[in-house]
């Protein structure tokens, strides 16, 4: 097979276990360690994310418990805080900020560009090297002492509280040093390394989303940094900047921390919608609808995504002119998001869906962000957001939106590209029932925390009415579904490490550049520097128009 | 010029970026005399300190960083970058202004101490708007938000 | 300074289209020169725009304390010495200077006069230092220092609301400073490759971003001046 365009949907058999792979080409702990492959940079990200996925869902279970009854279950107040900040702190800065882009995205993206690396492979180590240091300097600050402010360090109590909250915040500082470099990576290795043919409509649509994703990246992860290093300082010289006391105005201390941590939730976000955007297709058969649609659609969301933070602001004391813009603007974003709702959804009507694993998470994506977007809609309505500002209902919508999209996503791209990775196959029906349970258990889990919301149950409380009970006791019910189906999922995929590779080159019968090479790919990629003869959700190419 | 057959690399002669030089160190020294002149409002003096600068950077930009010779896509990442920066500063003055409708020159009462009291509320006719940032501050914790459970902020000044 | 060196370093190669040779400086992911140069200038615009942003959000905060407290910012920076402030704006807009014509002169391939005008720069840059450091140091003696180490106790307008131009004057003055000590580093480390005779016109892609990046420093200087120095 040394053309490396194989026939669309032709599924090459045989695995090439015996050939040299990226995973076998070196070995030893160095040979990993000081890679420049985005492949091996790739799978340590993806292990360090999926460890971050780990203990960060732990504080998770652990919140949930306490929750099961008002005053205390397990533990005391002072430690609920903390545990509740180190869930959001874990899983904001650790796990879903590089899992889609640093960790599959960086496995993928120069594959399906047909490209041999990221443009400066250098700049990718360095970047996983300074996420480690972060999350260093994060578990730091977990063993002394803790955070307890939440995810979000708001002023005036981050400044006044003790505990490590000095340590946490440079932790997030670094790591957006981190994100940044993989940013600049991958727009360069966008604009530069396409192969030969491959015109910016002819690209897969997850760069595209990869493209708006690493803008975000860039242009707010600055200002966060600048932001944090301000509180450092408020806390170790009182500058005054945030403090009323001093003349300052924490309120600005939001402006500039959603300036960064709303475009981030597009950070979050687009990479899960470029995932679906290969997952669809792929299992319905049926090249993409609206594919320019979709394609600057993240753009928008990209662009849109800066104009909206102060939705997050609506009770903090924000002007009502600034609140009223921010609110009309916030609708705005809504559209983009719908139209690639819509197209993927067109992109099923009357094609040949086949419900393997990843097609089953896509799915899940679909219903879930479907009422993760919608419920965010009324959320950026000025009125309805007051009195909804700060309960459950909020938890649970950016709950549907950040695990129900992006972490439903993240595990649907891990079983769609874990045979590319790995040259395994796991089993097909454990990880349909895994999925199931997941979305059973995310369900139970969060849809009752709309109703609780709605009631007036607020968020980040100890305590609560004893009428909140039973639906506290069910939320905690479905986290427990949701971890079994987790681990389930676990299992299915780490126990293909006792097989022997048995994945064929194309085992999905895809048409984009990254099933063409071998499975495991070699170090290089490609055999031959890949030229693109048709679009990559062309399976039929000799009938394209009879399609 | 002829050893250099690709236009991307085009690079201006060294006459070119000595005379830049002489322009920067004259726009330095009319910046410090322009600082030195009374245009009857400080705004005004922040303004033209402003636009010489910026005069500055776009000739460190255009020449010594050869943007003019440059890709378009380089200049495009520059403008996205500089414009995203306006929109962090356009709206924190949105919210600023409108929060604050009284600026410091109309306010009665001394501005350090008008301000700083701002959040008791010291501006007549204000009282509401300018007594929400303190007042409103989330602080989170136990209480998630100041919005919801203003008592539970550890405010400054009640 | 990681990030620096991470950036240059990671992109260091430059050709021009016109040598179809083999060049040891191109990695193996490109298909040629010019295509590995300009993903290298793209990366370095790129990583510029997020120092914009970073500074970036401290001028915001700078100028929004300025609106709120004139007369406090107005008293406070009379205590800096707006003639050593113009000191440095002049060595620094010479440093650039230099610096461009070190990367003219690597496209010439005159080696020497890279060498010298990679010297001078670094010199213009320890002055700079030298400079701050005496600024500093009057500071410190005063007590004008960020935050509640202020201890200044002869001003006249009321608030103390000049503990906080002191606080931005350190964050700023202080941030310029790392990236000037960074961007000796890496200066440093392109004049030790120049004097190995690495560069010439086909290839000196690494003297090129570094003066991106030096341009930088003085671009963000040019705005810091006026506003810290004279007008506040």
């Amino acid at each position: 097979m040394a053309d490396v365009i194989a026939a669309p949907g032709q599924l090459s058999g045989g695995g090439t276990q015996e050939q040299k792979n990226y995973l076998n080409e070196t070995k030893g702990i160095a040979s990993w360690l000081f890679t420049v492959d985005h492949k091996r940079i790739g799978i340590m990200y993806l292990w360090a994310v999926l460890a971050s996925f780990f203990i960060g869902g732990v504080f998770a279970l652990l919140v949930r418990l306490e929750l099961l009854t008002p005053k205390e279950t397990i533990m005391s107040a002072e430690a609920y805080n903390r545990v509740f900040t180190l869930h959001g702190a874990v899983m904001v800065f650790l796990f879903i900020i590089p899992s889609i882009p640093a960790a599959l995205g960086n496995f993928v993206l120069p594959l399906m560009l047909g490209a041999k690396d990221v443009a400066f492979p250098r700049l990718n180590l360095a970047s996983f090297w300074i996420y480690a240091i972060g999350a260093i300097f994060a578990v730091t600050a977990m063993v002394t002492g803790g955070v307890d402010t939440g995810w979000t360090f708001y002023t005036p109590y981050s400044t006044t509280t003790s505990g490590a909250v000095s340590t946490m915040t440079f932790a997030a500082f670094i790591l957006g040093f981190s994100s940044i470099f993989t940013g600049i990576n991958f727009i360069a290795t966008i604009h530069k390394l396409r192969a030969p043919g491959m015109s910016w409509y002819k690209m897969p649509l997850f760069c595209w989303s990869m493209y708006a994703t690493s803008i975000i990246q860039v242009l707010a992860t600055p200002v966060l940094g600048i932001t944090l290093l301000l509180l450092i300082m408020e806390r170790a010289f009182q500058i005054g900047i945030f403090d009323a006391k001093l003349g300052g105005d924490p309120v600005l201390f939001q402006h500039f921390f959603w300036f960064y941590s709303h475009p981030a939730v597009y950070i979050m976000i687009l990479p899960g919608m470029a995932i679906i955007s290969e997952i669809i297709p792929v299992f319905s058969r049926k090249t993409i609808f609206g594919y320019k649609a979709i394609a600057f659609s993240s753009v928008a969301i990209a662009l849109v995504g800066f104009f909206v933070w102060g939705h997050h602001m609506f009770v903090s004391g924000q002007s009502v002119l600034a609140g009223a813009i921010f609110s009309f603007l916030t609708f705005l974003v809504a559209i983009p998001s719908a139209i690639k709702v819509f197209n993927w959804l067109t992109t099923m009507y009357k094609g040949q869906i086949s419900l393997k694993t990843p097609m089953l998470y896509a799915l899940s994506f679909l219903l879930l962000f479907a009422i993760g977007g919608l419920t965010g809609v009324f959320l950026g309505a000025l009125s309805v957001n007051v009195h909804l500002h700060d309960t459950y209902f909020v938890v649970a919508h950016f709950h549907y939106v950040m695990m129900g999209g992006t972490v439903i996503a993240f595990l649907g791209g891990l079983h769609y590209w874990w045979p590319k990775m790995f040259g395994r196959m796991f089993n097909e029906r454990v990880g349909a029932i895994a999925c199931a349970l997941v979305f059973i258990g995310f369900n139970v889990t969060f849809l009752t925390q709309f109703v609780l919301g709605s009631q007036g149950m607020p968020r980040r409380y100890y305590n609560y009415l004893d009428q909140f009970q039973p639906l506290h006791a069910f939320s905690t019910f479905g986290s427990w579904i949701l971890g079994l189906g987790l681990l389930i999922a676990a299992v299915n995929l780490f126990s293909t490490f006792r097989k022997k590779p048995d994945a064929p080159r194309n085992p999905w019968g895809a048409a984009t550049l990254e099933w063409q090479t071998d499975t495991p790919p070699i170090t290089h990629n490609f055999h031959h520097t890949p030229t693109i003869d048709h679009g990559p959700y062309d399976y039929f190419p000799g009938q394209r128009k009879h399609a | 010029m002829s050893d250099h057959s690709t236009t991307a690399h085009h690079h201006p002669p060294a006459k070119l970026y000595a005379g830049v030089l002489a322009a920067l160190l004259f726009l330095t020294v009319i910046t410090v005399a322009a600082s030195r002149v009374d245009f009857g409002s400080s705004s005004i003096n922040v303004v033209i300190a402003l636009a010489i600068a910026t005069c500055k950077a776009s000739l460190v930009i255009l020449y010594f960083m050869h943007l003019r010779y440059d890709k378009p896509l380089n200049s495009l990442i520059l403008l996205t970058g500089v414009l995203f920066l306006g929109v962090l500063l356009a709206f924190c003055l949105i919210d600023i202004d409108s929060r604050f409708p009284s600026r410091p020159s109309n306010l009665k009462v001394p501005i350090a101490a008008g301000a700083a009291a701002a959040g008791a509320g010291a501006a007549p006719g204000t009282a509401p708007a300018a007594g929400a940032p303190a007042a409103g501050t989330p602080a989170p914790a136990a209480a998630p938000s100041g919005g919801t459970q203003p008592a539970a902020a550890p405010t400054p000044s009640h | 300074m990681s990030q620096v060196t991470g950036a240059t370093g990671a992109s260091t190669i430059h050709g021009h289209g016109h040598e179809h040779g083999h060049s040891p400086f191109l990695q193996h992911h490109f298909a040629e020169m010019e295509q590995q140069f300009d993903a290298s200038k793209i990366g370095m615009w790129l990583f510029l725009v997020t120092e914009i942003l970073l500074f970036g959000g401290l001028f915001v905060g700078f100028g929004i304390m300025q609106g709120k407290f004139p007369e406090a910012f107005y008293e406070a920076h009379h205590h800096l010495d707006w003639k050593l402030g113009a000191l440095n704006t002049v060595v620094l807009l010479v440093s650039s200077y230099t610096m461009v014509m070190a990367v003219h002169s690597a496209s010439k391939s005159n080696q020497k006069a890279l060498i010298r005008y990679l010297v001078i720069t670094l010199l213009c840059a320890a002055i700079f230092l030298v400079v701050k450091y005496f600024e500093y140091e009057h500071k410190i003696h005063d007590g004008l220092l960020p935050g509640k180490f202020y201890t200044y106790k002869g001003d006249h307008v009321p608030g103390g609301q000049q503990a906080t131009f002191f606080s931005f004057y350190f964050m700023m003055t202080g941030l310029h400073g790392l990236h000037i000590l960074g961007g000796m580093t890496v200066i440093g480390w392109v004049l030790k490759r120049a004097i190995a005779g690495h560069f010439n016109s086909s290839y000196y892609t690494p003297v090129d971003l570094v003066g991106l990046y030096w341009h930088l420093v003085d671009l963000i200087w040019i705005y810091l001046f006026p506003l810290l120095y004279l007008i506040s």
